[in-house]
């Protein structure tokens, strides 16, 4: 069938869209210059010296142990990953009840609740970042690992809220009707038959929770203070106060920060559709 | 005694059951942490910001703040800034996923790793894509060489420190998301309808203009709304790439400056509450344009 349409195909494709070469000359354009944008950081962040040249002197990785030693990585690395966990457990056990009675249930006021949780995902997280901080400043808790992980919340619950309410609702409620009319008890209809069926919906929000938490800047930045810092916000004060350090330990960070990055995303989009990570919408709910 | 109890209990019971009718019944404590989570969180706090942005900390009268964020122009252009910024990235972004998102409906080979390699703009997130920049667009770095070596400018171009580079960062940021959301809007879309229209006789342009636009405008302007939203609130490329305190002081800079490096909490408080407000008003401009579009079932998902 493949080589039927391949054959078919050949004259109609060159010919009759000179637009399609232009949209691909502009999708392969992106995509150079996002390899640059990468490309530079990684290899400066490798390289001895690097003046006007393709590409540097030499190579080394020492910046790595430099970067190391002086961004205190394995501090930050330990507050980031702390700060993820604690934040995609959290906001798992609060989300997943919350969507299961917004799948379930109508009631009053329910739009109320619902743009409850629509404004954080809505809103910029500077526009909610900044009064919160103020809030987590007079409560003295700006600063810890309890005010970084609050401000996450605010946005991650809501987003476990979202992913989750349709795919509740797609679960036909007639298989907790059954597993009661068995004799199932409330604990084991949960345990038993909602868990397993909820399972894989829980894991894809739980990974995005925590792609997202470890690339969220804005909020830890604002609760943050200098002595917690995840890595993104640790990278953001090393390019910010650029001269201080060598150019290259900061690359060296940049990099070890996009490796974490693209750990969790193979880990992730072995789980999810690429487009979960963007919003709510799920394939299903078009299919049905 | 009997009758005491079902006479005490009836009224009970008959309250519970017509709650139950409306949907009210104990399932509805499950909502409980998450709304109790949020209110302390994002209500309590944004309610406490409003209130402290009526209390300002210099001038006199509840509106202070607001009126100097109005009359101090290096205040009040931050307004003009954002937008020059956040409406053409947002445009952009939304009008170049269109097409392309078109042409990636058929299936090839490497879609799903083209689409893969999509989301990691996303996920690095502004900082580091910042970092990059100004490294990659530097004056002596690959893209300026490359255009040199081209013979296409004489010198090397300014591109960070300036406009030019949070304008690319919050492409680069910006197109891969919303070419995903314009993708999944596109893909429910029922391809037998142009189908159909093909065997009308049309052609590509009217099965787009007349079918699958009007099916797709709808998710568009979510896509719009999530993509200006993305780019308004556009703070760290500003800070690194741009020029923090002239060309680029978008009025997120403006906003942490006021609350986290003068402690002006009040004024903090009262320009996050003037970003949220303009950004609500846009927002709302486009859904009440949505709203007068055709949304049906023929597969939009907007």
């Amino acid at each position: 069938m493949t080589l039927a349409s391949a054959q078919a195909r050949p004259r109609r494709r060159i010919v009759a869209s000179p637009g399609r070469w232009l949209i691909w000359a502009l999708v392969a354009f992106f995509f150079v210059n996002l390899l640059g944008v990468i490309g530079t950081v990684v290899v400066n962040s490798l390289g001895r010296r690097w003046f006007s040249a393709w590409l540097p002197q030499g190579f080394t990785t020492h910046w790595y142990s430099d970067a190391w030693r002086e961004f205190h990585l394995s501090d930050v690395l330990r507050v980031t990953l702390e700060v993820a966990v604690a934040v995609v457990v959290i906001s798992v056990l609060i989300g997943v009840p919350a969507a299961y009675a917004m799948a379930r249930r109508d009631f009053p006021l329910k739009r109320l609740v619902l743009l409850l949780f629509l404004l954080p995902v809505l809103l910029p997280p500077i526009t909610y970042g900044i009064p919160m901080a103020t809030v987590l400043y007079k409560f003295q808790l700006a600063g810890t690992l309890f005010g970084i992980i609050a401000a996450n919340l605010v946005p991650t619950i809501p987003f476990v809220v979202l992913t989750m309410t349709p795919f509740i609702e797609q679960i036909d409620p007639r298989i907790e009707a059954a597993a009661r009319m068995c004799g199932a008890r409330t604990s084991s209809v949960m345990l038993r038959v909602l868990t397993p069926l909820l399972l894989p919906g829980v894991l894809a929000a739980g990974i995005l929770v925590l792609v997202r938490t470890v690339g969220m800047f804005e909020l830890t930045f604002l609760s943050s203070g200098d002595s917690t810092s995840t890595l993104v916000v640790a990278l953001y004060y090393s390019v910010f106060s650029a001269g201080i350090r060598a150019q290259q330990s900061v690359d060296a960070m940049a990099v070890i920060y996009t490796g974490f990055m693209l750990v969790l995303l193979v880990v992730a989009l072995r789980f999810i559709n690429p487009t979960q990570l963007v919003t709510r919408v799920q394939d299903e709910s078009a299919r049905t | 005694m009997a009758a005491t109890i079902a006479a005490r209990g009836a009224p009970k019971a008959s309250l519970k059951h017509r709650l139950a009718e409306r949907g009210v019944d104990r399932l509805l404590l499950l909502l409980v942490p998450g709304v109790l989570a949020l209110v302390l969180l994002f209500v309590y706090p944004f309610l406490y910001g409003l209130r402290l942005s009526f209390q300002p900390q210099q001038g006199s009268g509840v509106w202070a703040n607001y009126r100097t964020f109005f009359t101090d122009s290096y205040l009040r252009d931050t307004i003009w800034i954002t937008f020059k910024l956040a409406l053409p990235a947002a445009l952009v972004n939304v009008l170049a996923s269109v097409p392309i998102a078109y042409q990636m409906l058929r299936n090839f080979r490497g879609k799903r790793l083209l689409i893969a390699l999509l989301v990691v703009p996303i996920a690095l997130g502004t900082v580091l894509t910042a970092e990059g920049l100004l490294e990659y667009f530097g004056p002596t770095q690959w893209f300026n060489r490359t255009l040199h070596a081209l013979h296409l400018t004489s010198g090397p171009l300014q591109l960070v420190h300036n406009y030019t580079g949070v304008f690319a960062s919050l492409i680069i940021t910006g197109f891969p998301f919303a070419f995903l959301l314009t993708m999944s809007y596109l893909s429910g879309i029922d391809p037998a309808l142009g189908r159909a229209a093909a065997t009308m006789g049309a052609g590509w342009w009217q099965r787009f203009r007349h079918v699958t636009l009007p099916l797709l405008s709808p998710g568009l302007a979510i896509t719009f709304c999530l993509s200006f939203v993305l780019a308004f609130s556009v703070f760290p490329s500003a800070q690194l790439v741009g020029d923090p305190s002239g060309s680029t002081h978008v009025i997120s800079i403006a906003a942490y400056h006021a609350a986290l490096e003068q402690f002006d909490y009040s004024m903090g408080s009262a320009i996050a509450v003037i970003m949220a407000v303009l950004m609500l008003i846009v927002i709302g401009l486009v859904l009440a344009w949505r709203s007068r579009l055709y949304r049906g079932a023929t597969g939009g998902k907007g």
